[in-house]
C-alpha cells in the first residue's frame, strides 16, 4: 500500500545522521512506525529519574533543552538540541533511566521512534554502531572508552577495527618468552646461550629491568675481532641503554624507530622506558615476516634521498599515506606520530645533505630546533615552517663567525625545506633569521628578557617558541635550554599568569545558542577558522598547564594533557576531555585541508554535515570547560 | 424520490461491516482529550460539486494519546468509472506510481472499517464529510455516525476578532503557512490529513490553555 506520510518522513530522516546511514527499505520501515507530538515552549518530555520510553526522539521543528537538576532546586542547562537533532536514545541503549531532563525550548514537532525497530538495525550497521557511540559521549568529557563501547553494545559484536587494511598500524607482536642474562655473565657464557636457544640478540636485565643488551653483531664486531676476550663479562660488549617502548607500539613506529637508531631490536617494558620490567622484545625480522611496507619503505626513501626533488616526491607520496589514514579513520595518535617522524627524517635528511654540501665541519656543535607546530609534533599539512638554530657557547670574538657559519646553513636548509613543501614562514620566524640563530647563553638570555618584561609580543613569541623541539644536533644544548626555561618560569608567577589571560584571548568558537562564529570580515568572510578559534585556544592551554606544572620535554598537545591526567587524577575527565578534543579538531582540519588542498584552516560552514557540526561543537564545549578552569587556576580575572 | 426508494430497500441488506461500524458506537466513547481517538482526514475529489464529483483519495492519520500514530495511518485510491479531464493530473499519479486502486464499494469498507466510532476531524469538515456520505448513499448505505471537529472553526476559536483579521483566508496553506508548518506534502490527501493533524494538535493546546477547553465544550467552539 501507499504510504505518502511515512515517505515524507523517511524524506526527512534521511537528511540527518544517523539516518543517513540507513538503507532506503529501513528508513520507511522506521518512518511507518513513527509518531509525531505536538509541545508547547516549556514542557517537559521526560523528567531526570523517569522510567524510560519505548522510543528516541528527533526534532522535527523546535528546540530542546537538555537539563540536569542541581541540589538547589535549580536546572543547569546541558546542551541544547534544533531540528535534525536526536535525543533520548542513549538511555535506551544503557538500559538506564533517564540521566538527565529535556524539555522543550520552544514550540516543538518531535518525531519519536520506536526502539525496537531502530536498535536491531543499529546493532548490525557498523558506521551506525560508531556514530552512536561518537554521539553519545556528548554527554561526557571523554567518550571515546572502552567502557562506553562495551556499554552501550553489551553484545559488544561491534568492534572499531580501522586498521584492517592497514597492516602498519597493528600494534607490534612482540616476543613474550625471552631470554635474559645477568650483567655478571660472561662473555662465554651468554653466547652458549644464544647458541643453544639459536637467537640472534639477548637482553641483559638486572631486577626485571633492560639494562643492555647484546646480538650476534656485537659479539662478531667486538668479541670476534679480539678487542674483547670471552672470560670478561658482558657488560664490556652490551649496548646500552636499551631503546624500550610500550607494548602498544605501532609496527610503522617500531620500523622506522629501528631505521632511525638503524637497530634491529626493540625493548618492550611496562610503561616505555627502561625504569620498569620487561615484558617483551620486538624484533626487525619479525615485524618483515609480518609484512608491511609503507611507511618503512618511505622512510627508507628518505634516508636514501640526494636531491631535493627526491625528497619532494616522498613527501607528495607521504600526503598519499595521510590521505589514507584519515580517510580511513585511523586513529589521530597513530598518523600523527607516524607523519611526525616521517617529516622528522625528512627535515634531518636535509640538514644532512646541507652539512655536507658546506664542505666544511661546524664549528662547534649545535642543534636544529623545530619550533610551533612541528615543535609539538601535530604537524600533519603542509605549514609553514618555524625553525631556530642552538650552538655552543664560544667566546666573543668567534661569536659573529660562528653564527655566519650557521647562518650560511640555515639559509640552505630553509630554502631546501621551503622547495619540499615547507612553506617559509612569513614572520621569518626561522634559522636563517639572524634573531633566531643563536649561541645557549644567547638563548638563554633571550627566554629570560622575554619572561621578565612580557607584553603581547613577547607573549606571542614565547607561544611559538615555548614549543622548541630537537630536530637535529646536539640534544645537551636543546636540553639545557629546557632547563633553563623551567627555572625562570618556576616560581614567575606574573609571567604565567599573563601566558594563562593570552590563553584565554582567542575568541571562543560558539556563540549563545551553539552557533558557528564565523569571521566578520576580509577574505574568509563568513567561514570558521579552526586555527584560532579551535586549535590554538587549546594548544595554548595545553602550553600553560604544562608549563605552570614544570611538565618537561612534552610538547605535543595531547600528550601534555594526558600527562596532566596522569598527575591530577581528580581532573582527569577534562585533560583527557581536551586530549581527545584536540585530536579531534586536528584530525577534521587536517581532512578538510587535504579535501580543499590547502592548509584546512578556514572551513565553510554549509560544507559540513550535521554529524561534524555535532563533533565540533562537542570538542568546543571542552575547550570552554579548559578555559573555565584555566581563569580560576590562575586566577585570570584581576587581570583581564 | 427514486433515491429514496432505493436507500430502503437495501436497508435491508446492510452488511456486517457496517452494523460493526454502527455498533461501535456508544454514549461516553470519548472521555477526554488525552484518551480520545481522533482520525484526521482529507480527501481529494474531482471537483466541487456534490452531486457529480466523485473522491478519488481519502487520506487519514490516527490521533490517539495525542500523539499522531503514523503507524495507524490510511490512504486509499479509488477506480474511476468515468474519465474526468479535472482528474487527469490525479490518474497520471496513479499510473505512474502503479498505485494499487479499489472500487467505491471497497474503500467505503476499508474505511468504516479503519474510522470506527473515532472523531473526525477534517480542514473544511463540511465538504469532506459530505462528499464521503455522498458516496454511502451511493451504495445505499446511512451517513457517517461520527462526531466532527472542524480545524477551520477551531483555529477561528484561537484567534482575537478584531477588524484587521476579517478577511483571512482560512485555508489550510495560510494556515499551515502561519504556524510555520512544512507545506511540501500539500495536496495529496495523506499529506494534507497530516497537516490538518498538526493544525488540530496546535489549535486545541492554545484553546485548553487559554480557555481551559475540555473535549466536551470543543464541539461547542
Amino acid at each position: 500500500m501507499k504510504n505518502t506520510i511515512a515517505e515524507r518522513i523517511a524524506d526527512f530522516l534521511k537528511r540527518f545522521p544517523p539516518f543517513d546511514l540507513l538503507r532506503k527499505s529501513q528508513l520507511l520501515e522506521i518512518s511507518k512506525q513513527v509518531k509525531i507530538t505536538y509541545m508547547e515552549k516549556g514542557q517537559v518530555i521526560y523528567h531526570q529519574n523517569d522510567t524510560l520510553h519505548n522510543h528516541f526522539y528527533i526534532i522535527h521543528k523546535g528546540a530542546v533543552s537538555l537539563l540536569k537538576a542541581l541540589e538547589s532546586n535549580k536546572n543547569e542547562v546541558l546542551d541544547k538540541f534544533d531540528e535534525g537533532d536526536v535525543f533520548g536514545l542513549r538511555p535506551l541503549f544503557a538500559k538506564e533511566n533517564y540521566a538527565i531532563t529535556a524539555k522543550t525550548a520552544e514550540e516543538c514537532i518531535l518525531y519519536a521512534i520506536p526502539i525496537d525497530i531502530f536498535r536491531p538495525m543499529a546493532e548490525k550497521n557498523k558506521s551506525i554502531g560508531n556514530y552512536l557511540i561518537e554521539s553519545f559521549a556528548s554527554n561526557t568529557e571523554n567518550p571515546f572508552t572502552k567502557e562506553h563501547h562495551v556499554q552501550f553494545f553489551s553484545d559488544a559484536e561491534i568492534i572499531l577495527n580501522p586498521t584492517d587494511n592497514h597492516f602498519e598500524l597493528q600494534p607490534v607482536n612482540y616476543i613474550k618468552k625471552i631470554v635474559t642474562a645477568k650483567p655478571s655473565s660472561k662473555i662465554k657464557t651468554i653466547a652458549k646461550t644464544m647458541s643453544k636457544k639459536n637467537i640472534g640478540s639477548i637482553i641483559i636485565e638486572d631486577d626485571g629491568k633492560p639494562i643492555g643488551i647484546v646480538t650476534d653483531k656485537d659479539i662478531r664486531n667486538k668479541v670476534a675481532t679480539g678487542l674483547h676476550t670471552i672470560s670478561e663479562p658482558v657488560t664490556n660488549i652490551m649496548v646500552s641503554p636499551v631503546l624500550c617502548y610500550p607494548k602498544n607500539i605501532t609496527i610503522a613506529q617500531a620500523q622506522i624507530t629501528m631505521l632511525k637508531h638503524r637497530i634491529g631490536h626493540l625493548c618492550i617494558t611496562e610503561d616505555g622506558t627502561p625504569n620498569t620490567k620487561i615484558i617483551g622484545l620486538a624484533s626487525e625480522h619479525d615485524m618483515i615476516v609480518m609484512k608491511g611496507t609503507n611507511p618503512s619503505v618511505l622512510m627508507k626513501a628518505i634516508k636514501r634521498s640526494n636531491t631535493t626533488k627526491d625528497l619532494k616526491r616522498i613527501r607528495e607520496k607521504i600526503m598519499v599515506l595521510l590521505n589514507g589514514y584519515i580517510m580511513q579513520n585511523i586513529p589521530l595518535t597513530h598518523t600523527n606520530k607516524i607523519i611526525f617522524e616521517l617529516n622528522d627524517a625528512t627535515i634531518k635528511r636535509v640538514i644532512e645533505r646541507c652539512l655536507v654540501k658546506m664542505k666544511q665541519d661546524p664549528p662547534v656543535s649545535f642543534a636544529w630546533m623545530s619550533l610551533g607546530s612541528q615543535g609539538r609534533k601535530e604537524q600533519l599539512l603542509h605549514t609553514d615552517q618555524d625553525n631556530a638554530i642552538i650552538f655552543e657557547n664560544v667566546p666573543e670574538d668567534k661569536l659573529e663567525d660562528t653564527r655566519a657559519y650557521f647562518l650560511k646553513l640555515a639559509k640552505k636548509v630553509n630554502k631546501r625545506l621551503n622547495t619540499i613543501g615547507f612553506d617559509y614562514c612569513p614572520a621569518d620566524m626561522m634559522a636563517k633569521n639572524p634573531n633566531w640563530c643563536l649561541s645557549l647563553d644567547e638563548w638563554k638570555a633571550q627566554f629570560t628578557k622575554w619572561t621578565t618584561n612580557t607584553g603581547n609580543d613577547e607573549l606571542l613569541l614565547c607561544n611559538i617558541f615555548f614549543d622548541f623541539d630537537i630536530s637535529y644536533g646536539d640534544s645537551r644544548l636543546t636540553n639545557a635550554l629546557a632547563n633553563h626555561v623551567l627555572d625562570i618560569t618556576k616560581n614567575n608567577t606574573i609571567f604565567i599568569a599573563k601566558l594563562a589571560a593570552n590563553a584565554l584571548s582567542n575568541a571562543s568558537p560558539l556563540g549563545f545558542f551553539r552557533q558557528f562564529l564565523v569571521e566578520p570580515n576580509g577574505e574568509h568572510k563568513d567561514q570558521f577558522d579552526l586555527k584560532k578559534r579551535a586549535l590554538m585556544p587549546i594548544v595554548d592551554a595545553g602550553r600553560v598547564l604544562a608549563l605552570s606544572y614544570q611538565i618537561k620535554n612534552i610538547n605535543n598537545t595531547a600528550e601534555r594533557f594526558e600527562k596532566l591526567a596522569d598527575i591530577f587524577p581528580q581532573n582527569k575527565e577534562l585533560y583527557l576531555g581536551c586530549s581527545y578534543a584536540f585530536k579531534a579538531i586536528l584530525k577534521f582540519r587536517t581532512k578538510h585541508g587535504l579535501i580543499n588542498n590547502d592548509n584546512g584552516r578556514f572551513i565553510k560552514l554549509e560544507e559540513l554535515t550535521k554529524e561534524e557540526k555535532m563533533k565540533l561543537k562537542r570538542c568546543f564545549k571542552t575547550i570552554s570547560h579548559v578555559q573555565e578552569f584555566i581563569k580560576i587556576r590562575f586566577n585570570i580575572s584581576t587581570l583581564l | 424520490m427514486f433515491n429514496w426508494f432505493k436507500k430502503r430497500t437495501k436497508q435491508f441488506t446492510l452488511p456486517e461491516f457496517w452494523n460493526d461500524y454502527e455498533n461501535s458506537f456508544s454514549p461516553d466513547t470519548h472521555k477526554d482529550l488525552k484518551t480520545a481517538r481522533f482520525v484526521v482526514l482529507d480527501t481529494e475529489t474531482t471537483g466541487f460539486s456534490y452531486s457529480k464529483d466523485r473522491i478519488l483519495c481519502i487520506g487519514a492519520v490516527e490521533i490517539l494519546n495525542y500523539e499522531i500514530q503514523i503507524a495507524h495511518s490510511f490512504e486509499t485510491y479509488i477506480k474511476q468509472e468515468r474519465f474526468n479531464e479535472k482528474t487527469v493530473e490525479i490518474h497520471g499519479i496513479i499510473k505512474n506510481e502503479r498505485l494499487k486502486t479499489v472500487t467505491e464499494y471497497e474503500a467505503i469498507e476499508k474505511f468504516l472499517e479503519y474510522l470506527g466510532n473515532a472523531i473526525i476531524v477534517a480542514h473544511h469538515a463540511k465538504f469532506d464529510v459530505t462528499m464521503i456520505n455522498k458516496m454511502l448513499e451511493r451504495h445505499g448505505f446511512p451517513h457517517l455516525k461520527n462526531k466532527i471537529l472542524d480545524t477551520v472553526h477551531l483555529y477561528n476559536a484561537t484567534r482575537i476578532k478584531t477588524n484587521f483579521n476579517r478577511q483571512e483566508e482560512l485555508s489550510l496553506d495560510n494556515i499551515a503557512d502561519k504556524y510555520l508548518l512544512d507545506v511540501s506534502d500539500r495536496h495529496t490527501a495523506a499529506g494534507d490529513a497530516l497537516i490538518t493533524a498538526l493544525v488540530f494538535l496546535k489549535t486545541t493546546t492554545i484553546l485548553k490553555n487559554k480557555k481551559g477547553i475540555t473535549l466536551k465544550t470543543l464541539f461547542k467552539v
